[in-house]
């Protein structure tokens, strides 16, 4: 990075960290705290919509979609989190090469099941064994986004199902007497309403999700755990130019920090956004509010 | 080979008595109910003195967080803080690691880095924090009529504490204690899939279903598996906790009581 960087065994102290922090590897480092990012800021979007869309679903007339919904709000509980994660990574890979098997290779007579093993012919594999590297990392990734928001999804179904009903009903009964129907007294009165009762329960879940990003390195994505714990175990002079011990502590205790100050700043943010939304409503915060300006 | 001598070989795996070699081929679906669930020992052990332990030092954080001195609230703010504010997964790697480094210069460490004990370490301190928060939660609301009565008695001190405060502060805490309870058994899943290695493939439930998911390529047999033992070792937690939670309310009218109410929590 630096010119002073040819060779390394010759600087003191500082200088050697600058270039040691600077490396390329390093930088894969950085890059993958980028990756931790994307991912909340792709994740957060999609489980809530799949969460608006179990909440509806549960609370339909229609018998079977109501089932659903409030199944897939009730998968969740009970079972630990990480077997989900676990689960539908290989599932759902599965079940995509699955469907590309029956659709591309029709006349293949083999069982997919073959004892222990799983195969589908080679043209139905998702992706392709020619495909190119950065194709199986985008594959993953996109995989590992589908998941999260499987299972924040759920979460914030319940969180959305619970704010749905807290509104009050005169205000639905209210909206009936006007001769609105059901979609226009969702959409117009029930869903404007539902975000001030939703939003503490949406930001514990935001606060949750920050914490499940370490779990990335479970579905094998090159992730924040991945090169910490790459970049700190002990290097010989053989392999590179920044011989160190086993450095692999004080990398996790870099992560532990980058977390602390996420969560602190979301905490932060998310406590301005509440008292911007309580403002003028009539709640106890609200109330709250007011008596400190008069 | 039946069912009873699989579970004869390999239902005491996961503590090391019995059969040394896991199954390599040929496994039933006996096989994975008896290794998986060997493995729940030690989520239940992990879950049980965890929690037995880390309610002590809740109690603890949750008196020093609304101490009025700053030297003593503080650091129980930060103690919650730090464990509350950073996922589980990274504080299991950098205790691992931690510990892997003491050891080099304290020989006295060297059991930390086995699970039993350093996840422990770690669990402990997790659970203690999370239950710190919500007893200082239950303290704050403890209804302001109770601690006059208790004033009105003559009662100081120690005998206050443990005669008003502490009790109602149980009660009040009981139904979000009993959701950290199950979080917490949950959250020993997590033990095997970070820093701590499974010594001779002695591992938790979580460490056994993957171990099948990964050998027969089918995550839809183990997984289920799992996902059953957990909800059954739930349902018991439930009603444990509900029993004690009767016994806190025995002296309230049977319509204000507090009911536990479950709600859903994910990854800490």
């Amino acid at each position: 990075m630096f010119d002073f960087c040819t060779d390394p065994d010759s600087l003191e102290t500082f200088r050697w960290m600058a270039c040691y922090l600077t490396t390329g590897k390093h930088m894969g480092f950085y890059q993958s705290f980028a990756t931790v990012l994307i991912l909340l800021a792709v994740t957060a979007p999609v489980a809530l919509s799949f969460g608006f869309g179990g909440a509806m679903a549960a609370r339909s007339r229609i018998a079977p979609l109501s089932w659903f919904g409030k199944g897939y709000i009730a998968i969740v509980r009970g079972v630990p989190d990480i077997a989900f994660f676990l689960f539908f990574v290989i599932a759902l890979d599965q079940l995509i090469e699955w469907a590309r098997h029956k659709v591309i290779c029709p006349d293949w007579t083999d069982p997919i099941r073959q004892g222990n093993d799983f195969v589908v012919c080679s043209a139905a594999k998702m992706p392709l064994g020619t495909a190119p590297q950065w194709i199986h990392e985008m594959y993953g990734f996109a995989i590992a986004v589908i998941t999260f928001s499987i299972v924040f999804g759920a979460f914030a179904a319940n969180v959305l199902f619970g704010a749905m009903r807290a509104v009050p009903k005169a205000q639905l009964e209210t909206a009936a007497a006007y001769g609105m129907n059901d979609r226009q007294t969702f959409w117009r009165i029930l869903v404007p309403q539902m975000w001030v009762y939703a939003l503490p329960g949406l930001g514990n879940l935001w606060m949750v999700l920050i914490k499940a990003t370490p779990l990335l390195f479970l579905l094998g994505i090159e992730d924040i755990v991945y090169w910490a714990r790459e970049l700190g175990g002990t290097k010989t002079e053989r392999f590179t130019d920044y011989p160190h011990g086993d450095w692999r502590m004080w990398y996790f205790l870099a992560l532990l920090v980058f977390y602390l100050a996420f969560t602190r700043v979301s905490e932060m943010a998310l406590d301005k956004l509440m008292r911007k939304l309580t403002h003028g409503q009539a709640t106890t915060g609200g109330e709250a509010q007011r008596r400190v300006e008069a | 080979m039946s069912c009873i001598d699989i579970i004869a070989d390999y239902g005491l795996r996961s503590i090391g008595i019995g059969e040394r070699l896991l199954p390599r081929s040929d496994f039933t679906l006996c096989h994975q109910f008896t290794l998986i669930g060997s493995g729940m020992i030690w989520n239940i052990y992990f879950g049980i003195v965890a929690l037995v332990s880390g309610f002590v030092l809740a109690t603890a954080v949750a008196v020093g967080k609304a101490a009025r001195s700053a030297w003593v609230r503080k650091p129980s703010e930060w103690f919650i803080f730090v464990f509350r504010g950073s996922p589980l997964f990274i504080q299991f790697f950098f205790a691992y690691f931690l510990f892997l480094s003491l050891k080099q210069s304290v020989p006295i460490f060297a059991p930390f880095t086995a699970a039993w004990l350093g996840a422990l370490v770690v669990l402990f301190l997790n659970t203690a924090a999370y239950s710190g928060e919500i007893f200082y939660g239950a303290l704050q609301s403890i209804p302001k009529g109770d601690v006059e009565a208790a004033d009105a008695y003559g009662m100081v001190g120690w005998t206050r504490f443990r005669r008003v405060i502490w009790p109602t502060m149980l009660r009040l805490a009981w139904p979000a204690y009993t959701n950290e309870a199950i979080f917490l058994f949950h959250a020993t899943t997590l033990v095997y899939f970070s820093g701590f290695p499974a010594w001779q493939q002695r591992g938790d439930a979580l460490y056994y279903a993957s171990y099948f998911a990964d050998k027969t390529f089918n995550p839809f047999v183990p997984y289920p598996i799992l996902a059953g033992y957990f909800i059954v070792l739930t349902l018991i937690v439930v009603g444990i906790f509900g029993l004690i939670n009767r016994k806190l309310n025995r002296h309230l009218p049977q319509n204000s009581r507090q009911k536990i109410r479950l709600r859903p929590n994910l990854i800490r």
